[in-house]
C-alpha cells in the first residue's frame, strides 16, 4: 500500500470536485475493495477522501412510491430496511446471500456497485491483465476461468461482476443518481452504469472521474412475486457462480410479466430481455421456463472452465422462474 | 534415549480420576479473552517489521535487483536480496540421507539468484513500521531471466521415477502373491482411475516471526509443532549450534503439518534481526502462504480390485503417482494404509513420482490416507456396487485376521464394530442401495460410507516434572498444543498420576530450554507426551516414596510394606495418610524435580510384534440439487476406534475436525496451478474454498471403548489425523447413491455433477 | 558487544509505541542506540507520515499519531498491545479480526484506522466483565468452540454482534422470509449469519452450540 494523504469529505460537492481535480484521487467509504487491492498494490490513489460520514445514509420514501437509498447506506442496514423486506424482497435477499455479516455492515451501497471483478488474474500483479494495466493481454482467456463470464465478454477480457446486490436492483429497473464534479446531478439507469469491455475493459462504469453516487432509485414495487437464487461452490460466503434475480407477475396460469436479471455470467448484471418477452404472456409452464433460458443464454461463450456455467445458468433459471411462479 | 524402568505406582482407583473425563480445556479462558498470545504478538520493545517480496517468476534467475528506492522509503531500515543476505549453508541434496534429516537441513534464503518455485522469496525489506516495510517491498524492480518450468502431472506419468522410500520411510513399492495373474482371472473387478489436486493446509494463523539477538544467541518466537526439529533447522540455516537457538511457540494458531520446518518467516527473522542488532517481526501473507507454506501435492491413483462373487478380494492394487518438488522430494505415502486394511491374497501398492517447479509439498493433515482413502474407499464403495453387497458387508467379508503384508497381530481393531454400530445410530438401513431414488423436493438425498485407518506411534520424548513444597506440580515438555487440547490432557495425566486436583497441575509447553519431546504430529502427540508425562509422574513418586520411607521427618517412615495409593491429595499406605503437600514440605522443602521418559515405537517390541493402527467408520448423508448439480452435507457420523479416549471432549473436536477438512476435501478444496506461469492460480482464503459454518452439518462422534495396552502405558491411540481418513469418501460415496454420478475427480464441484445429472423436468 | 534491553513483557509494546514518535522524531531508534545499530539503509530516509486520531476501545479513549495506511486491525496489534483480534487473511476473507464498531461487527483489517476517528470500539479484550466472563466467552469454554484459539477472538466478537442484529429482527440468507424476519434462532441460522468467520480446526458444531446456549443466556 503506498503512501496516501486522508482527508474526510464535508459535503457531496466539495468531495466530487476534490476528487476530481487529482487524478490519483480515490472516494473510500466501506473500503471492503479499495484497501483489498491496494494492499495488493491493485489500486494505488495518492489520496483518499472519506466519503463514509456524508449524510447519504438515509432511506426515504420517493413521491412515485418507490425509495430513495443513499449511496452510503449500509448493505445491512438496506437488507434490513422492512420496506426494503417487504416490497423488495429481491433486493433483501440478494445482499444477505452476498459476503458475510461483517463484511455487509461496513460495505456501501456505493461501494457495492462499484465492486470491482475478482479475477484471480486481475488481483496477482505479476500476471498479465487488460482491465489492470490496458494491453498488457487476458490470462484468463486461455487460463483458469471457472469463475468468467460467457455473456458480454471480449477477446480483451472475461471478467464478471462480482455483485448479488447490483443483480436484484437490475431487476428491479433501479436508477443510480450521482453528483459531478460541477455539481450537477445526473440519473441513470443501472444497466448503463457498468460498461461492458469491449477493447477497454479497464473503463469499467459510465462515471467520470470525480463523479460520486449519491443514491440507488428504486421505482414503485413492481406487482407479482420476487425472488433471488445464488449457485455458489460452498454454502455461504463465496461469491455467485450463477445467480438470478426474477420478478414474475401472473394472471391465471399466464404469464402476465416477467423480469430476469443474471448475476456471476457477465461483466454486469445481465437483463436477457429476450428472455423477459418469451415468457410474457406465455403459459406459466416448463417449456416457457425452458424456452426463456436457452433464449437467455443463446450468445453464450464458453472458455473451457465456465463452460458449465451456461447449462448451470439455463437450469438455475428455469428452477428460480419455476419456484417463483409457484409463488405467485 | 531409553525407557525409565520403575515400579508400577497406581494412583487413584480406574476410571474415577480426571483422565477420560470431558474436561474443559484448561487454555480457554486465555484463548477467549484474546490473552493467549501467539508467534507475531509476543511485545517487544524496538521491534523492526520485515515484509518479504516473492519472485514474479517460477524458474530462472535474477538478472538484476533494484532496491534503491526501498531503501530510500520512509521508515525502511533495511533491505536484503541475495547480494547482501548472510551467507548460509547451501540447500544441498533433493533427499537427504536419511528420514530426520528432512526436518533439520538448512533451508537458506535469499542465498542465490536463483528462482525455484513462484513467490520464492527475493527480498525483505524491514522498516519501523508494517506499512512503511510493505509499501517499500512494492518499490523494489526486479529483472528476470525466465526459464520454462515443468508443471503438468497427468500427461508426464510416463517422467515418473521411483523414489528410495515414501515419507515416513515407509518402502516405496509393496507385493504379496501374484496381483496381475490374480486381476485377470477374477470374476469381478474395478479398474478406476482418480484425481486428487495440490490442497493448502491454511491454518488460520500465517506462520509469523519474532526474532530476537542477544549477544550470539538467538530466541525465536514462531508457530511451530515440533520444537526441537524446528531448532535444528533454525540452527543448520544460521550455521550456529543448537544450543543458541531458543524456539518459544505457547501458543500456535493451527499447523495441520504446514509448521514442521522452518519456513521464510523464522529465516528471514533471525537474519534481519542479526544484521540489524534487533528484534524483527516477519509474517508470511495469506498470499504467500500458498506458495511458501507446504501444499499437498497433486495426484493421479489407480485403484484395481478384483473379487469372487462372494465379494472376496483376489487381488488389490493402489498405484500412485504425484507431482513433487524437484529440489527436495515429498513422497506422501498415499498407497501404504492399504497394505493393513482389507485381506486379499494378491496385493501390489506402489509411488511414483514426477518433478515439478514448484516449492516442496509438506506434511499434511493425515498425509497418506486423505488423498489414498479418497480414491480407494471410493474403489470399495464401486466394487460393492459391481457385487451387489452392501458396502459394509463387503468390507465385513474381507476383515482379516492378521495384518495382512506384516503377518502380525493387530493390537486392538475394532473397525467392523465402528461400521456395525455407525450402520445402527445412521439409520443406514434406510439408504436405497440404487443411486437417484431418494427425493425431497428437487433435492437427491444419498449416504454413504467408508473405513477410517490410520497408524499409531510413539515419538521418543522426555516430560520433566516438579513438586514444591505446596504440592503443586509444574511438567515441563518443548512439545506444544496446536489446538489439539496438549495443555489440558497432560494436565489430566499428571493429575491422575500423582492423584491430586487439576488446579495442582501447571503444563507448560512450547519452549526449546525443556524437555524434548517429538511435537505435534502425526498423531502421535498425545500418547508421546503423555507417555513421558505419565513416566516422569511415576518417577516422581518412587522419588516420594523413597524419601518418605527413609526420612525422620516423614509420617510414612519405614511404611515399607504396602503399595502407596496417590489420591486426593494424599498418599495412603495402608492405614496412614498423609497430605502430599505436608509431606513434601517436611521431606523436600526446596521441592523435587524429575524426568521421566519414552522410547520411540520402532524401538520398542510391541510394535515389531503387533500392527497398531487406529479405526474409524465414517457415514454421511448428503443432498444434491437436482437442477444446480449443488451438494451439501447433511448430516454426518463418525464412529472411532482408537484406544482409551484421554479427554472425551478435546477428542471429539479433533474427530469434528478432521470430518469437516473430508467435507473440505470431497466437495470444495483445490487449489488451481496454471502451468503457463506456474503459480497457484486461486492463492486466498476468497477463492481456495475451505468449508464455513454454512458447509458444516450436523455432526455426531461416538467413541468405541477401547484399551490398546500393547500401544502405551496410557492405552491411548493418536486420532488427531483419524477424523478425515475416508470422510471424504464417505461423501463422494453419498453423492454417487443420491445422484447416480460418480466423480472420480476430486473435488466434487458442482459442474462435475452436471452433465450426468437428469434433464431436469419440473 | 553492547547488551540489548529488548525485555519480553505485556506492557512493551504500549511504551513501544509511545516511543516510536519519538525515535521517528529524531531517525534512530531508541532502543537500537543503545544496541549500537548498524543502519544499512540510508541515515537519513524520510520519516514516515502520520495523523492524529482518537478512538475509544474498550472504554478507554486512545489518542495516536499514525501512518494514515494503518489499519483498524494493525492500529490494535502492533500499536495498541491489543493483539486478541487476530490477523488471519488480512483481506476480510476469514474473520479471525472481527471487533465490534459501535456495537456492529466488521472486519478491522478492512478499515483504516482514521476512519474510525471518534468511534466506540470493543475487542475481545474488552468483552469480559473483570473476571467474569461474558456469557459467549463462557459458552465456548463450556461446549469447546475452539481448538488452536486463533480465529475464536473473531468468532466471539462476531457472534456477540451477530445476537444483536437477531434481536434487531434482522433476516439472514437462512430465513425462510426476509420480510417476516429470523424467526427463531435455529442452529441453520446461526451457521448462515457465522459463515464470514472460518475456522479450520472446524470447531463449527461446538461453536454453533455454544452460541445457542449464550443466546438463552444474553
Amino acid at each position: 500500500m503506498q503512501p496516501f494523504t486522508y482527508q474526510r469529505a464535508n459535503n457531496v460537492k466539495e468531495a466530487a470536485a476534490a476528487v476530481a481535480a487529482n487524478r490519483e484521487a480515490r472516494f473510500i467509504s466501506g473500503g471492503t475493495n479499495l484497501l483489498d487491492l491496494m494492499k495488493l498494490e491493485i489500486e494505488r490513489p495518492t489520496h483518499l477522501l472519506d466519503i463514509s460520514r456524508l449524510p447519504l445514509d438515509s432511506i426515504e420514501e420517493t413521491p412515485e412510491g418507490g425509495l430513495r437509498v443513499g449511496a452510503q447506506v449500509r448493505n445491512s442496514d438496506l437488507a434490513a430496511d422492512p420496506r426494503v423486506r417487504s416490497r423488495y424482497p429481491v433486493l433483501s435477499q440478494a445482499l444477505l446471500a452476498g459476503a458475510s455479516g461483517q463484511i455487509r455492515n461496513k460495505a456501501s451501497t456505493a461501494g457495492n456497485l462499484l465492486q470491482r471483478t475478482r479475477c484471480f488474474y486481475f488481483y496477482d500483479r505479476n500476471m498479465p491483465c487488460n482491465k489492470r494495466e490496458p494491453g498488457t493481454g487476458c490470462a484468463a482467456l486461455e487460463g483458469f476461468n471457472r469463475i468468467h463470464a460467457v455473456l458480454g465478454a471480449s477477446e480483451a477480457c472475461i471478467a464478471v461482476h462480482p455483485s448479488d446486490m447490483a443483480v436484484a436492483m437490475a431487476a428491479l429497473n433501479a436508477e443510480v443518481e450521482t453528483t459531478l464534479p460541477d455539481g450537477t446531478i445526473r440519473t441513470m439507469p443501472i444497466g448503463d452504469l457498468h460498461r461492458l469491455p469491449g477493447a477497454t475493459p479497464h473503463v469499467e462504469t459510465a462515471l467520470g472521474h470525480g463523479e460520486m453516487i449519491t443514491a440507488v432509485i428504486l421505482p414503485p414495487a413492481p406487482p407479482g412475486r420476487q425472488l433471488y437464487r445464488k449457485v455458489r461452490d460452498r454454502a455461504s460466503y463465496a461469491f455467485a457462480l450463477v445467480s438470478v434475480a426474477t420478478v414474475i407477475e401472473k394472471s391465471g396460469d399466464r404469464i402476465r410479466s416477467a423480469r430476469i436479471a443474471i448475476g456471476g455470467v457477465a461483466p454486469k448484471p445481465w437483463r436477457p430481455l429476450e428472455a423477459e418477452y418469451v415468457l410474457a404472456g406465455a403459459a406459466a409452464a416448463d417449456s416457457a421456463f425452458t424456452e426463456a433460458a436457452e433464449s437467455a443464454l443463446a450468445g453464450a461463450v464458453g472458455r473451457g472452465g465456465n463452460d458449465f456455467k451456461i447449462p448451470l445458468a439455463k437450469r438455475t433459471l428455469r428452477q428460480t422462474l419455476a419456484a417463483a411462479v409457484e409463488g405467485a | 534415549m531409553t525407557e525409565t524402568t520403575i515400579p508400577e505406582y497406581r494412583s487413584s482407583e480406574t476410571g474415577t480420576g480426571p483422565v477420560g473425563q470431558p474436561i474443559a480445556r484448561v487454555d480457554g479462558p486465555l484463548k477467549v479473552t484474546g490473552r493467549a498470545t501467539y508467534a507475531y504478538e509476543h511485545a517487544v520493545n524496538g521491534a523492526a517489521y520485515g515484509y518479504i517480496l516473492g519472485a514474479a517468476i517460477a524458474k530462472g534467475r535474477i538478472a538484476e535487483i533494484d532496491s534503491a528506492n526501498a531503501e530510500q522509503a520512509p521508515g525502511v531500515l533495511h533491505v536484503m536480496t541475495y547480494r547482501n543476505a548472510p551467507a548460509q549453508p547451501a540447500f544441498g541434496p533433493a533427499v537427504t540421507p536419511t528420514v530426520p534429516e528432512v526436518f533439520t537441513r538448512a533451508r537458506p534464503m535469499l542465498n542465490s539468484n536463483r528462482v525455484r518455485f513462484y513467490d520464492e522469496p527475493v527480498a525483505l525489506v524491514v522498516a519501523e513500521t508494517f506499512e512503511a516495510a510493505r509499501a517499500a517491498a512494492g518499490l523494489i524492480r526486479v529483472r528476470y531471466e525466465e526459464e520454462r518450468g515443468a508443471f503438468d502431472l497427468p500427461a508426464r506419468l510416463a517422467e515418473a521415477y521411483a523414489p528410495r522410500r515414501t515419507n515416513a520411510g515407509f518402502e516405496t513399492d509393496s507385493a504379496v502373491g501374484d496381483f496381475d495373474g490374480a486381476f485377470a482371472a477374477a470374476p469381478v473387478t474395478v479398474d478406476a482411475t482418480y484425481r486428487t489436486p495440490y490442497e493448502h493446509h491454511n491454518p488460520m494463523e500465517p506462520h509469523a516471526t519474532l526474532a530476537l539477538w542477544s549477544g550470539d544467541e538467538v530466541t525465536v518466537y514462531t508457530s511451530a509443532q515440533t520444537l526441537a526439529n524446528f531448532q535444528a533447522g533454525l540452527a543448520s540455516t544460521l550455521g550456529i549450534p543448537r544450543e543458541r537457538v531458543r524456539i518459544v511457540s505457547p501458543f500456535i494458531g493451527g499447523g495441520f503439518g504446514s509448521k514442521l520446518i522452518v519456513h521464510a518467516d523464522s529465516v528471514l527473522a533471525a537474519l534481519a534481526a542479526r544484521v540489524l542488532r534487533r528484534p524483527v517481526k516477519v509474517a508470511l501473507t495469506r498470499q504467500q502462504m500458498f506458495a511458501n507454506a507446504g501444499h499437498r501435492a497433486e495426484m493421479v491413483q489407480q485403484v484395481r480390485l478384483g473379487a469372487d462373487r462372494d465379494g472376496r478380494l483376489t487381488s488389490i492394487c493402489h498405484d500412485v503417482w504425484s507431482a513433487t518438488s524437484g529440489f527436495e522430494e515429498f513422497c506422501e505415502q498415499t498407497a501404504v494404509f492399504g497394505r493393513s486394511l482389507y485381506a486379499a491374497p494378491n496385493r501390489l501398492t506402489r509411488h511414483r513420482l514426477v518433478p515439478v517447479d514448484l516449492n516442496r509439498g509438506e506434511w499434511m493433515r493425515s498425509p497418506g490416507e486423505a488423498p489414498g482413502m479418497l480414491a480407494f474407499e471410493s474403489a470399495m464403495d464401486e466394487l460393492a456396487e459391481k457385487l451387489g453387497l452392501d458396502p459394509i458387508e463387503l468390507r465385513i467379508r474381507n476383515e482379516p485376521t492378521v495384518d495382512p503384508e506384516q503377518g502380525v497381530p493387530f493390537s486392538t481393531r475394532n473397525l467392523v464394530a465402528c461400521m456395525q454400530e455407525g450402520a445402527r445410530r445412521f439409520g443406514w438401513e434406510r439408504r436405497n442401495p440404487s443411486p437417484g431414488r431418494i427425493r425431497e423436493g428437487r433435492k437427491l438425498i444419498g449416504y454413504g460410507m467408508a473405513a477410517a485407518i490410520r497408524p499409531n506411534y510413539i515419538g521418543a520424548g522426555t516430560a520433566k516434572v516438579a513438586i514444591d513444597a505446596t504440592g503443586r506440580v509444574t511438567a515441563r515438555l518443548d512439545m506444544t498444543d496446536i489446538g489439539t487440547g496438549t495443555y489440558t490432557i497432560l494436565t489430566q495425566i499428571a493429575a491422575e498420576s500423582l492423584g491430586v486436583p487439576i488446579a495442582a497441575i501447571k503444563v507448560e509447553l512450547g519452549d526449546s530450554r525443556f524437555p524434548r519431546t517429538a511435537g505435534s504430529g502425526g498423531s502421535w502427540g498425545a500418547a508421546s507426551a503423555g507417555s513421558a508425562l505419565h513416566h516422569a509422574c511415576n518417577a516422581l513418586k518412587e522419588r516420594i516414596m523413597e524419601a518418605a520411607r527413609s526420612s525422620d521427618r516423614s509420617p510414612l517412615r519405614g511404611a515399607n510394606d504396602v503399595a502407596p495409593i496417590f489420591v486426593g491429595g494424599e498418599i495412603r499406605v495402608g492405614d496412614r495418610s498423609v497430605s502430599l503437600a505436608d509431606l513434601i514440605g517436611r521431606i523436600a522443602p526446596h521441592g523435587m524435580e524429575v524426568t521421566g521418559s519414552v522410547a520411540a515405537a520402532r524401538d520398542t517390541e510391541s510394535y515389531r510384534t503387533y500392527s497398531q493402527h487406529s479405526y474409524g467408520a465414517h457415514f454421511a448423508e448428503v443432498a444434491v440439487d437436482s437442477d444446480t448439480g449443488e451438494i451439501r452435507m447433511r448430516r454426518m457420523l463418525s464412529v472411532i476406534g482408537a484406544g482409551r479416549i484421554l479427554n472425551p471432549k478435546t477428542a471429539r473436536s479433533q474427530i469434528l475436525g478432521g470430518m469437516t477438512w473430508g467435507i473440505g476435501a470431497a466437495l470444495m478444496e483445490e487449489t488451481v496451478l496454471d502451468p503457463r506461469y506456474g503459480h497457484f492460480v486461486n492463492h486466498d482464503l476468497a477463492e481456495y474454498h475451505v468449508p464455513v459454518h454454512g458447509d458444516v452439518p450436523e455432526m455426531e462422534v461416538v467413541f468405541l471403548e477401547e484399551y490398546d495396552d500393547k500401544a502405551n502405558p496410557l492405552g491411548a491411540k493418536g486420532l488427531g489425523e483419524l477424523g478425515v481418513c475416508g470422510a471424504g469418501a464417505a461423501m463422494a460415496n453419498a453423492i454417487y447413491n443420491a445422484s447416480g454420478v460418480r466423480v472420480r475427480e476430486f473435488p466434487i464441484t458442482l459442474d462435475k455433477v452436471l452433465p450426468g445429472l437428469p434433464a431436469t423436468a419440473i | 558487544m553492547a547488551e540489548t534491553d529488548y525485555r519480553i513483557t505485556r506492557r512493551a509494546v504500549l511504551e513501544g509505541g509511545a516511543a516510536t514518535c519519538l525515535f521517528l522524531a529524531s531517525g534512530l531508534p531508541v532502543g537500537a542506540q543503545n544496541a549500537g545499530v548498524v543502519m544499512t539503509a540510508g541515515p537519513a530516509n524520510a520519516p514516515i507520515s502520520r495523523i492524529p486520531m482518537t478512538f475509544r476501545i474498550n472504554a478507554t479513549e486512545h489518542a495516536l499519531e499514525l501512518d494514515p495506511r494503518t489499519t483498524l486491525l494493525d492500529a490494535l496489534r502492533n500499536h495498541l498491545g491489543l493483539t486478541g483480534s487476530k490477523k488471519g487473511c488480512d483481506h476480510g476473507q476469514c474473520g479471525a479480526c472481527t471487533v465490534l464498531v459501535n456495537g456492529r461487527r466488521i472486519n478491522s483489517c478492512l478499515s483504516l484506522a482514521a476512519q474510525h476517528e471518534g468511534d466506540e470500539i470493543t475487542t475481545v479484550e474488552g468483552l469480559a466483565d473483570g473476571d467474569r466472563l461474558h456469557p459467549v466467552q463462557a459458552a465456548f469454554v463450556a461446549q469447546d468452540g475452539f481448538q488452536c484459539g486463533y480465529c475464536t477472538p473473531g468468532q466471539i466478537c462476531s457472534a456477540v454482534g451477530m445476537l444483536e442484529e437477531v434481536r434487531a429482527g434482522w433476516p439472514s440468507h437462512a430465513s425462510a422470509d426476509v420480510a417476516s424476519g429470523p424467526g427463531a434462532l435455529t442452529e441453520a441460522e446461526i451457521r448462515e449469519r457465522m459463515s464470514g468467520n472460518i475456522c479450520r480446526c472446524a470447531a463449527y458444531p461446538n461453536i454453533v452450540a455454544a452460541i445457542r446456549d449464550a443466546a438463552e443466556e444474553v
